[in-house]
């Protein structure tokens, strides 16, 4: 118990003290975690949706594979995206390794089939209600993708910030594929990995409660800008 | 393509569901402008077989040929559903969408969606969420938003299902105003009342099957069905 106390005092500490390197891993945490949600989204998005609204061969197959990547263990998707950017892969001569490049590619993988997972739930939803609506208007497939993600924003927003949560707390695959090196590639997961494995549980548990307001900051954030709970029920 | 004075024929048209016929065969020549009521007790097929008309319906045999290429003729047409379908967006936005589809200009849009906001009585809830307007108002915007766009045809299935005397009242003169200005309705209603005040010509369904169509004078002076004759005693009709 006197570990945790010890470890909000640090924390404050470090956010009172404004510690250079507390920043600096804490932008670059929101860096990388943001950009592979920007990335994600756009990829997840649409395609969640585009599931929902059409109807093709293999289709179950596609979602029940879909959903099965939901829970694709962070620790072998680090490995995969290591051997495709190692020197003797595929894409070695990009030079990507241990670069934040490396750690955004690593997190997309793993939070796209979440985003797009719980985007299909949602957008089944909706275009059960607009179905008849937008056949009757004589749309095109890219009209009615556009209007479900509009009118279904707010789900949405939900669906990414489950994926930013799973990205910015992810620690298997960045530390494989960005190494934790320090000033380079190290972020506020890899951080608390190393100073629990040097022992420094209070500096641990601080990181690890700058983590939890970083989360909820931008959660926070999201929301009042989407005016999630303003607007109430549409 | 049929002939002009003709605006769609259907031939051989049958809907099953679950092994079941629900509509027809149909073999149908419909002309004319004005009002349509179709007309039939529960379960006659009277929402299928508007469907059918619109499109929104797979047939599971038969045709429907319109006057015109099929593409055009539906973009000619508008439909409004029994439970009126709103999108989760304002009253402003919700008029607007069917003309920003169409890529029409902003100025046009912006006039034409003051124009009807004003016609339904809306204009003070331009930026109201529309799915939390009351059943009327959410019927009327319905209606407003299908003829935002000026339809040649317009399907209407129990438009004014569950709404007061003066919503009625609101909609049925909207609705001649829109068949003076030319345009072709074509309607589902349960009210007897209605088609009466509104038909021109009455189409009755019974079983999925058209029973019989012609004047609406006709129709309500002298049946010839036995079914219809039965449905304007107000017996039940099995």
């Amino acid at each position: 118990m006197s570990e945790i106390w010890a470890g909000m005092a640090e924390a404050f500490l470090l956010i009172w003290s404004r510690d250079a390197d507390l920043i600096e891993i804490t932008l670059r945490s929101l860096q990388v975690s943001l950009s592979a949600l920007v990335i994600a989204s756009a990829v997840a998005l649409p395609l969640g949706t585009w599931l929902a609204i059409r109807r093709f061969r293999h289709r179950r197959f596609v979602i029940a594979t879909l959903n099965a990547l939901m829970g694709l263990p962070p620790v072998v998707v680090g490995l995969i995206v290591y051997l495709l950017l190692s020197r003797s892969g595929p894409f070695g001569v990009l030079g990507l390794l241990f670069t934040p490049a490396a750690m955004i590619i690593a997190q997309v993988i793993i939070i796209t089939p979440l985003i797009a997972s719980i985007t299909h739930q949602a957008m089944r939803e909706l275009w059960s209600d607009y179905h008849d609506l937008l056949i009757s208007l004589n749309t095109t497939h890219g009209q009615r993708i556009a209007t479900l993600i509009l009118d279904g924003r707010r789900t949405l927003m939900t669906a990414a910030l489950a994926g930013f949560g799973r990205a910015i707390g992810e620690v298997g695959a960045i530390m494989i594929v960005g190494g934790n090196i320090d000033h380079v590639t190290r972020v506020l997961t890899t951080a608390i990995s190393l100073e629990t494995g040097k022992g420094d549980f209070a500096l641990a548990l601080g990181l690890g409660f700058v983590l939890i307001a970083l989360s909820l900051m931008v959660n926070l954030a999201i929301h009042s800008l989407s005016r999630t709970e303003r607007e109430g029920r549409w | 393509m049929v002939s002009q004075d003709l605006f769609a024929q259907l031939r051989g048209v049958v809907v099953r569901r679950r092994g079941k016929a629900v509509l027809g065969p149909i073999d149908l020549d419909l002309s004319g402008g004005g009002f349509t009521v179709v007309l039939g007790p529960n379960g006659a097929g009277k929402t299928t077989f508007l469907r059918v008309l619109h499109g929104v319906e797979r047939i599971t045999s038969g045709s429907v040929t319109w006057s015109e290429p099929a593409k055009t003729a539906q973009q000619g047409q508008a439909y409004v559903f029994q439970s009126p379908i709103m999108l989760r967006r304002s009253v402003r936005a919700n008029l607007a969408y069917p003309l920003q589809l169409l890529g029409l200009p902003k100025t046009e849009i912006a006039a034409r969606v003051v124009h009807w906001a004003a016609r339904i009585g809306l204009s003070a809830a331009m930026d109201f969420p529309a799915p939390r307007l009351s059943g009327g108002e959410q019927q009327k915007l319905a209606l407003a938003r299908a003829l935002i766009r000026l339809p040649d045809t317009l399907f209407l299935d129990e438009p004014c299902a569950n709404l007061d005397g003066r919503s009625t009242r609101e909609i049925e003169e909207i609705l001649r105003e829109a068949t003076q200005a030319g345009a072709r309705i074509i309607m589902t209603t349960h009210d007897l009342g209605q088609a009466r005040r509104l038909a021109d010509r009455v189409l009755f369904l019974n079983n999925g099957q058209v029973e019989e169509q012609g004047a609406a004078d006709n129709f309500f002076t002298a049946p010839k069905s036995p079914g219809a004759t039965g449905f304007l005693n107000g017996d039940i009709i099995e």
